[in-house]
Formats: C-alpha cells, sequence, structure tokens
C-alpha cells in the first residue's frame, strides 16, 4: 500500500491557528506540498499550533520548507508550537533557521544597470589583455626556440616524433581518402561544364592547379585543425585542470618548451608531408577520372599535367603549409593553456580553438592568394 | 527471518574482485547494521573503493552477492533500482562535484531528477543541505573551482544529503584535510548521524576519525574482511591489524580517544 494523500487543514482566526498535517509529508510529495502551502491565506498572525498527528514519514526539506513559508506569511517562529509527535530533526531545523536569520540581511550582489559604454570600455580592456596574452605567447615559443641554439635539448626531439606520428602518420587515410574524393568530384563536375565547349582536356588544367595551389594544402589544414588542434587544446586543457602544468613549473620546467614547443614543430612538419601526399592524390583521382569518363589515356593525362604547370604551382601550395601548421598548433596549444577550473571551460576552448584555427587558416590563404598574384608566384 | 537479518542494512556475501590475474577479494563478507557508523579500512591497493563501487552497483562482482535492504543490487530491474539509488548518498574522493554547475546547482541536481518543484522551493532546500553541512547560503553561489579542500568535502556531502537517504557513504571524507577542519568533519558526521539517524558506512585512513565516529570496522586483509568493535581489533592478533592500530599513529590517536 502507497503512502496516503498530502494534506494541509487550516483552522481557526488570527491569534489561535491550527494547522493539521496528514497523509505523505515526505520529499517525494515535494510538489503536492507546495501547491498546499501556496493555498494558505497571506498572513497568518499570533499563535499557530502545527498538529504532526497524522502526517506519515515527514521529510526533513518539506519541513524546513513548511517552517520558512509559515515565516513568510508572518507566523514569528516564537508563536509556532508542534503538537501531535512532531519529527524528530525539528529542533535542528529551528536551530539552523535561527542561525539562518541572524546571518541574511547581507545583501544580494545586485545586478546594477551597466551602461553600453561600460560594457564596450569592459570588452576593449578584455580584448587587449587577450591580445597581449596571445603576443606573449607567441614570444615564449620563440624565446623556446631561439634558446634551442645554444641548447638543441630544448627542442625535445622525442616529443616532436611522437607528435609527428599522431598528427602526421596516422592522419594519412582520411587526408589521402579526401583529397582524393575531392579531385574527383572537381574533376567530374569540371568535365559537365568544359565539355560542353568541347575542351575536356582542360579538366587536367583544372585539377592539377586547383589541386596543387589550393585544395591540397587547404583540405589537409582543415582535416588537421579538427583532428590534432583540437587534441592539443583537450590534452593540454587536462593537464591544466590536473595541475599538471603547475607540477612542470614547481619542478622548473617550462611547460611551454615541453608541451607546446614540441607540437608546433611537430605540426610544421606533418602538415607539409600531408600536403605532398594531399597532392599526389588529389592528381590520382582527377588522373583517374579522366580515365574513367573522359577516355582520356594516362600518358595524355601526364602531358597534358606538364603544360599546365608553372614551376611555381607545387610550391605556391606548399609553402603555405608550415604556416597554416604553426596558426593551427598555437591556436590549440594557447586554448589548452587557458582551460581554467571546470569541464565546461575545457570544452568551450576546444571547441574555440578548432572553429578559431579554420577561421585563421583560410585567411592565411586569402592574404596568400592575394601576395602570390601581387608577386606573380 | 532471523533478527539479525531484519536489521542489516547491507549484506556482502563470498564477493570476489578480480583485475585479469589479480584477486582484489577473495570471500569478503561485510554487513552493515541499521543507523550504525561502519568504517572500512584496508592498505592501500587493498580494495576498498572497489567494495563501494560493487555495492553501488557501480562495478558488476565476479563473483559472491550484495544485498542492500535484502535486494540483490544485481538482479534489481531498472525502476527497482532507481529507488534504490534514491534511498542512499554518496561522496567521492575528490568531491565529485559537477564542474559547471555552482554548489546550489550541484545540490539541486538530483532533487530536479526525482523531486520537481518550484525555484523557490528548490532554493530553499538548497539552504537547508549548505546549513546541515555547515555551509553559509552564500556559499551556494560558488563555483567548485572557487571552494576549499574542506568545503568541497562539504558540499559533496549536502549534494549526498539532498534527497534525504537513510545510507550514507563515505569515501575518505576526511582526506587532505587539516586536522581542524577534518575534526570538525567528525563532529558534523557524529551530528548528523544522530539527528537525521543515518547509517553511515565509511572509508577512511584517517585514524582520528576511525576513533571518534565508528562504532564498529571492517578491515580488509587478504581479500578478506574482519569486522569487530574497535576495542575488538585492538586486541586482534593479525600482523596487519596489529600494526595498522599500534603503530606510532595509531598510539596518538588512541590516547586522545581513551584519554
Amino acid at each position: 500500500m502507497g503512502p496516503s494523500m498530502t494534506g494541509l487543514d487550516l483552522e481557526g482566526e488570527d491569534g489561535d491557528w491550527r494547522l493539521r498535517l496528514s497523509g505523505d509529508w515526505s520529499l517525494a510529495a515535494m510538489a503536492q506540498i507546495e501547491a498546499l502551502l501556496d493555498g494558505l491565506p497571506a498572513a497568518l498572525r499570533g499563535a499557530l499550533t502545527c498538529d504532526w498527528s497524522r502526517a506519515e514519514a515527514p521529510g526533513i526539506g518539506p519541513v524546513w520548507v513548511l517552517l520558512a513559508r509559515l515565516g513568510d506569511l508572518g507566523a514569528q517562529p516564537s508563536d509556532v508550537r508542534h503538537t501531535g509527535g512532531p519529527p524528530h530533526f525539528l529542533e535542528l531545523l529551528q536551530k539552523l533557521e535561527a542561525q539562518r536569520h541572524a546571518v541574511s540581511g547581507a545583501p544580494a550582489q545586485s545586478p546594477g544597470l551597466e551602461g553600453l559604454i561600460g560594457k564596450l570600455g569592459r570588452w576593449a580592456v578584455l580584448q587587449g589583455r587577450h591580445a597581449r596574452g596571445v603576443l606573449g605567447f607567441f614570444g615564449r615559443i620563440v624565446t623556446v626556440l631561439g634558446a634551442a641554439f645554444s641548447r638543441p635539448r630544448a627542442l625535445r626531439l622525442s616529443s616532436v616524433t611522437r607528435h609527428v606520428y599522431e598528427t602526421g602518420i596516422t592522419a594519412i587515410p582520411i587526408v589521402s581518402l579526401i583529397a582524393f574524393l575531392i579531385s574527383v568530384i572537381v574533376a567530374y563536375l569540371g568535365a559537365q561544364q568544359l565539355g560542353r565547349f568541347g575542351a575536356d582536356i582542360f579538366v587536367v588544367d583544372l585539377v592539377t592547379i586547383s589541386v596543387l595551389r589550393e585544395m591540397g594544402v587547404l583540405l589537409t589544414a582543415i582535416i588537421v585543425a579538427g583532428r590534432s588542434g583540437s587534441a592539443f587544446a583537450a590534452e593540454i586543457g587536462v593537464m591544466q585542470l590536473n595541475e599538471e602544468t603547475d607540477a612542470l613549473r614547481a619542478m622548473g620546467m617550462n611547460p611551454v618548451e615541453l608541451l607546446v614547443v614540441p607540437r608546433v614543430l611537430a605540426l610544421m612538419i606533418s602538415l607539409p608531408l600531408l600536403t605532398v601526399i594531399a597532392d599526389a592524390m588529389g592528381l590520382a583521382g582527377g588522373g583517374l577520372l579522366s580515365l574513367v569518363n573522359l577516355h582520356i589515356p594516362l600518358p595524355q593525362f601526364t602531358n597534358r599535367l606538364r603544360e599546365s604547370l608553372s614551376p611555381t604551382t607545387f610550391w605556391s601550395g606548399l609553402i603555405k603549409a608550415p604556416v597554416f601548421a604553426m596558426l593551427i598548433a598555437m591556436v590549440g596549444t594557447y586554448r589548452g593553456m587557458q582551460v581554467r577550473d571546470s569541464a565546461r571551460e575545457l570544452g568551450r576552448l576546444t571547441t574555440v580553438a578548432v572553429v578559431q584555427s579554420i577561421f585563421l587558416v583560410i585567411l592565411a590563404d586569402a592574404l596568400f592568394a592575394i601576395l602570390f598574384v601581387q608577386i606573380d608566384f | 527471518m532471523p533478527d539479525g537479518a531484519a536489521t542489516a542494512v547491507i549484506r556482502v556475501r563470498g564477493l570476489v574482485s578480480r583485475f585479469g590475474a589479480q584477486v582484489v577479494h577473495d570471500g569478503l563478507d561485510m554487513e552493515v547494521r541499521s543507523n550504525e557508523i561502519f568504517g572500512v579500512v584496508g592498505g592501500s591497493g587493498a580494495g576498498k573503493t572497489v567494495l563501494l563501487r560493487t555495492i553501488l552497483g557501480l562495478r558488476a562482482p565476479d563473483g559472491g552477492s550484495v544485498e542492500l535492504y535484502g535486494k540483490d543490487v544485481q538482479q534489481l530491474a531498472a525502476a527497482d533500482l532507481s529507488s534504490l539509488v534514491r534511498s542512499y548518498g554518496v561522496t567521492f574522493q575528490n568531491g565529485a562535484l559537477i564542474s559547471s554547475l555552482s554548489v546550489a546547482q550541484n545540490i539541486q541536481l538530483p532533487l530536479r531528477e526525482y523531486d520537481p518543484a518550484s525555484e523557490r522551493t528548490l532554493g530553499e532546500l538548497a539552504d537547508l543541505n549548505l546549513a546541515l553541512v555547515g555551509l553559509e547560503p552564500d556559499d551556494g553561489a560558488k563555483y567548485p573551482s572557487q571552494l576549499s579542500g574542506g568545503m568541497v568535502k562539504r558540499a559533496a556531502l549536502a549534494r549526498a544529503l539532498s534527497l534525504e537517504p537513510k545510507l550514507l557513504f563515505l569515501d575518505e571524507p576526511t582526506a587532505g584535510l587539516d586536522p581542524i577542519s577534518a575534526a570538525a568533519f567528525d563532529e558534523l558526521l557524529l551530528y548528523l548521524h544522530s539527528q537525521l539517524r543515518l547509517t553511515v558506512v565509511m572509508i577512511t585512513h584517517d585514524l582520528d576519525t576511525l576513533f571518534r565516529t565508528c562504532s564498529r570496522v571492517g578491515v580488509i586483509v587478504d581479500g578478506r574482511m574482519i569486522t569487530d568493535s574497535l576495542d575488538g581489533l585492538l586486541q586482534n592478533q593479525n600482523p596487519w591489524i596489529h600494526s595498522y592500530f599500534h603503530g606510532p599513529r595509531a598510539r596518538a590517536a588512541e590516547k586522545e580517544t581513551h584519554g
């Protein structure tokens, strides 16, 4: 048999109130109890007697809420009496409530009406501090690299190789697949358009130039930002949460040297290598589609490929890779180092790391495009 | 049913826990009676936390059975299990407060899940639980990272108490606290135990806490549990138990308690 219906009956008048509690007064009945309490009259003055004889298994929470509401309705704690076997923790609650009234009265922090200018100013200061933080971070990396000239051990080569493996070697399958498929798609769609002018052969130019100049490196950078930028931020972020970076500092080791520089260097090695692979796979994809769909035999494809390329096409793509790598690795590690206090921060900053590094990669790519056109590279 | 069975809140029989080839528990028996403070001690790696996790149903035993209130934890249907979970509170070694929620929100988390109420009532219940563990109402707005070690332990206790459990599991509640905070925690625990009529199972290495609070103590030695009163354990001739209760630290704690 379950507990019986929760009840709360009020009788009497100002100066002599009787409150009869009945049924289930456990925490599980909190919702009903709340509804009953809301039904009490707006003011209860004078003596009040609570009759507990028919209440079943009263919980400490509901009794606390009852006392608080009676207090809010004007029944002074000294005026409230309890009969009929009140719960054993009543005294405890009365003591706690007395303490609470003693400490309350401390003003809550007011939300305050911040002017728009104040907000703008705070935002500007925050951005300024942020920019200084980024600059300082870059400076610390450069310092470590500078120190490495006199102390090559500072480069932590074993750590660098591990990160080259994790960010480079293990990314080969996904980078190859995506470069291959994207160039097949470009070639296929290009062939549809160029075929209308009978200019099928220019599909080769389209594929080779777009893959080598832009898509090979850009796609690789975006994949690596998603794979490794997030991993950097999360790894370093968890170390921050576990105070591991503080432990390193306390042992006289530089977290930038140990954690950041190896990752930056490793990515600057692995991203160009991945780009070469992506270029090769992209050309292979274009060649395959030309063969199957446009019936351009492979020798003809390679001939056309050689003719379409200028000496700088390949390098104009590859030269961007180390720059992208540096951006991705620095944003990832910087955001990781910013993690403080909570798991939510870790998630937020990992997201920020990926979004910002992709944004910066595309921005840098645009600048490179303008630069290369200007210097005719 | 015999009298002893009626008052046993937890009964573990022949528990076996294995990690690969390593056997942690080898036929462990444990019985916790209603309304007592039961201490669990044992060397590092003796499997105290594994025992707790097994009792809570977070880990399946490799042998033997665990009963809470006479029900086998492993055999329970999901619905029964959730009502069983409501009947106990747990604090973990490091507090395990949800770091993205404030202390008050941590306390309200199980309440919101099981006993929905208005924001005002939830606020009052959070205040109650904060007051029960000796925290100020203002502390409710703080985030776990802003709390000291002692406050984290208290906040975790407040969260464990929020569903008004009759049974409380504490994993190293005084570890990492300074002696004054640890002693205050002992007093708080004794006070709550008497006022709220709780049954408490406490894993601890703190001999002062053990002598101050526990009515019975179970020692995990060689994968089994030896349960006795403190006085009984002080007489025990098992080498590990002897060195545990008669080491230099134990003598100091003992002297303090027994005068």
